[in-house]
């Protein structure tokens, strides 16, 4: 066991790039949760997200068009899942898990050319002088734009839901959609964009992993954070700054146990695998002791007439 | 009346449809990832493509990609053999369990198990020795490494990735005696982000060479991003990431066998049987050693694949102890494959590694 050979400042570092997809794909399901829409396709929207960034910064050579074109692919097919709910009725829970059965489906065909192939490298914002400060530089001053974005998107949902009328609205909407239909918001409306929203969020994470986090596309590479993100969501009942809380739990212990686990320490593999699970769960279970529940309207089918 | 001649004629037309499906042979073969992963999944496909291409018109192949080890597998597999194949590969050691159990249900379906170690009347086993091409792998970090720190990202706990540790952790230590060897288990076959993360912690914590026991190309890329580390393509070439960091790979080429397999069932010469071939059968290649190694060392790694390949050298060979250090082979003894302290069910390190293998 050599603990020496663990470099604190290199694993908070890593850290918030392995938090960072968790972040983006939670924190868009939690606007649309917010907004009384249970849409279980994140894992979908994000590899679709994956694939398309990845596939539009190879052809483009400019990771930022890629990661543009990985929003506007998610929020596309979020497009789909809102037809199926708000228009078609359909249940939203199998409207979802068919969003991401189809994402996985249609990312491995979009992706068969690129197997293989490198994507240009993400410039990292290495600002002068401030990253060179010891310990807080490479913490907080070298890492690529879109873990700033992260971070700053979480701010702004807050700002948005907490202190905006937009927010007031969408809030609303997803506490008792019949009530804000009496009031003369347009329900529909305001869900789409959230779906819109959380799509192009899930679609931004998933890139980030095709492009930055990895970087490279193979099939079935966000191995399942869709579902932890949704997971994350329920656990932080329903709040940015717990989900980022949540994010950074869930990929600092499994940072750091993989650290753990090559410095050799004594505690048994297994018990440093479930770890990222366990202490995520029991973190958030214990802050949400407050009683907030989830937004009353969550999951269930709107339609004027009824 | 005329129901009955109904049901008589549907009863030929059946009756000629099966004698017309009976010429062809179904094969199908069940994948623990994506056929997309470049690695262990990828190598499978191919042989399934050869077999497509070898008999044509006269087989038909069907796979399931990414199923889980565990119960989905038994359904898996059940619905293949339900839907008439006549022979089916169940390619990794979680669906050992699975494959026996649905095989007892099926006695007319043979089945074929990779990796594992549970044969039965209609149940074969095959596996190769990885462990050969894990020897060339070891020598090769032994001599790369400067700072004597390797790195092995180890899939499960099981025999076949244990003997990997082994084999190229002695083969390092021959050459370089100050070697060390830090594991990380990742518990999934696949899983890029996580294989991307296990390979970043071994480099921040000094590791400056790459060995992986999981099936994607995410820790070559990791290793290309920091530059000054090397890394060995798993299962299959992994070229797009030579000559560097990729140096060599293992490649596994199951064609043969699977050719040699459906034709034994087109022919209706199937036996169960327990196959396990290296290097010297073919069935474990070693990818082109790129110019990154220097020449010396390229030469001394070749002729140890010779050596392995034509029998003359075993990659087992004592004296060797266990961790403890009790004594595991005396000089000049091999392992045994079979029987106590046998490789295939390889479940101790050797002297000299420091981890310890999770239960």
């Amino acid at each position: 066991m050599d603990l020496s050979a663990i470099n604190p400042v290199l694993l908070i570092a890593s850290l918030m790039v392995a938090a960072t997809p968790l972040l983006l794909a939670a924190i868009g399901e939690l606007v649309v949760e917010r907004a009384g829409v249970l849409n279980l396709g994140v894992e979908g929207m994000m590899i679709i997200g994956a694939i398309a960034g990845f596939a539009i910064s190879v052809e483009t050579t400019s990771p930022m068009l890629g990661l543009v074109a990985a929003m506007i692919a998610g929020a596309v097919l979020s497009l789909l899942f809102a037809f199926l709910t708000q228009f078609a009725l359909a249940n939203q829970v199998a409207s979802g898990l068919a969003l991401t059965l189809f994402g996985l489906g249609l990312s491995a065909l979009m992706g068969q050319s690129y197997v293989g192939v490198k994507p240009p490298a993400m410039a990292k914002l290495d600002i002068p002088v401030l990253s060179d400060i010891p310990v807080l530089g490479p913490i907080l001053f070298s890492h690529d734009p879109v873990l700033y974005i992260g971070i700053a998107l979480t701010g702004a949902v807050f700002w948005f839901l907490k202190k905006s009328r937009g927010g007031l609205i969408l809030r609303a909407v997803g506490e008792s959609h019949d009530a804000a239909h009496a009031l003369g918001y347009n329900v529909i409306r305001v869900r789409i964009l959230a779906i819109m929203f959380g799509g192009a969020c899930a679609g931004l994470g998933g890139a980030y992993i095709s492009l930055i986090r990895v970087p490279q596309w193979t099939e079935g590479m966000t191995a399942g954070i869709g579902w932890i993100a949704l997971a994350l969501v329920v656990f932080a009942s329903w709040k940015p700054w717990r989900v980022l809380l949540g994010a950074y739990l869930f990929g600092g212990i499994n940072v750091l146990q993989l650290n753990l686990q090559a410095a050799g320490i004594a505690i048994p593999v297994e018990y440093l695998a479930m770890s990222p699970y366990l202490i995520t769960i029991l973190v958030l279970v214990i802050m949400s002791a407050d009683k907030s529940g989830a937004p009353a309207s969550l999951g269930r089918t709107f339609h004027a007439s009824q | 009346m005329k129901l009955t001649k109904l049901l008589t004629s549907a009863a030929v037309a059946l009756g000629l449809a099966t004698t017309a499906m009976a010429d062809t042979t179904k094969v199908g073969f069940v994948y623990v990832g994506p056929v997309g992963d470049g690695g262990w999944t990828y190598e499978h496909d191919k042989g399934r493509q050869a077999v497509e291409a070898k008999f044509g018109d006269k087989v038909e192949t069907t796979f399931v990609e990414s199923v889980p080890e565990g119960a989905d597998a038994e359904r898996v597999i059940t619905q293949m053999a339900l839907q008439g194949a006549d022979l089916i590969f169940t390619t990794s050691f979680g669906y050992m369990d699975p494959t026996i159990n649905v095989a007892k249900k099926f006695p007319k379906v043979k089945f074929e198990h990779a990796t594992g170690y549970k044969q039965a009347d209609n149940v074969s086993v095959y596996s190769a020795r990885f462990y050969e091409g894990r020897a060339v792998q070891g020598h090769i970090a032994g001599h790369m490494s400067k700072t004597n720190k390797v790195g092995y990202i180890a899939s499960f706990p099981i025999p076949e990735v244990i003997r990997g540790i082994n084999s190229a952790y002695i083969h390092a230590k021959k050459v370089n005696p100050d070697i060390e060897f830090s594991v990380i288990w990742a518990y999934t076959w696949f899983d890029p982000a996580k294989e991307a993360d296990a390979a970043k912690a071994l480099i921040e914590q000094g590791a400056d060479v790459i060995l992986q026991h999981t099936d994607s190309t995410a820790p070559q890329a990791a290793a290309q991003a920091a530059g000054n580390v090397i890394t060995f393509g798993q299962a299959s070439d992994m070229g797009e990431y030579a000559p560097f960091p990729r140096v060599s790979s293992i490649i596994d080429d199951w064609a043969p066998y699977y050719v040699a397999r459906t034709q034994a069932v087109m022919d209706g010469t199937w036996e169960s049987v327990s196959t396990w071939d290296g290097i010297g059968a073919g069935m474990v290649g070693i990818g082109e050693i790129s110019d990154a190694v220097p020449a010396d060392v390229k030469a001394s790694a070749l002729a140890l694949k010779e050596s392995l390949a034509d029998g003359s050298y075993h990659a087992f060979t004592g004296p060797l102890n266990k961790q403890d250090g009790s004594a595991w082979l005396a000089e000049g003894e091999t392992a045994a494959d079979y029987g106590d302290n046998g490789l295939a069910g390889l479940n101790f390190y050797v002297e000299g590694i420091t981890a310890e293998i999770p239960n």
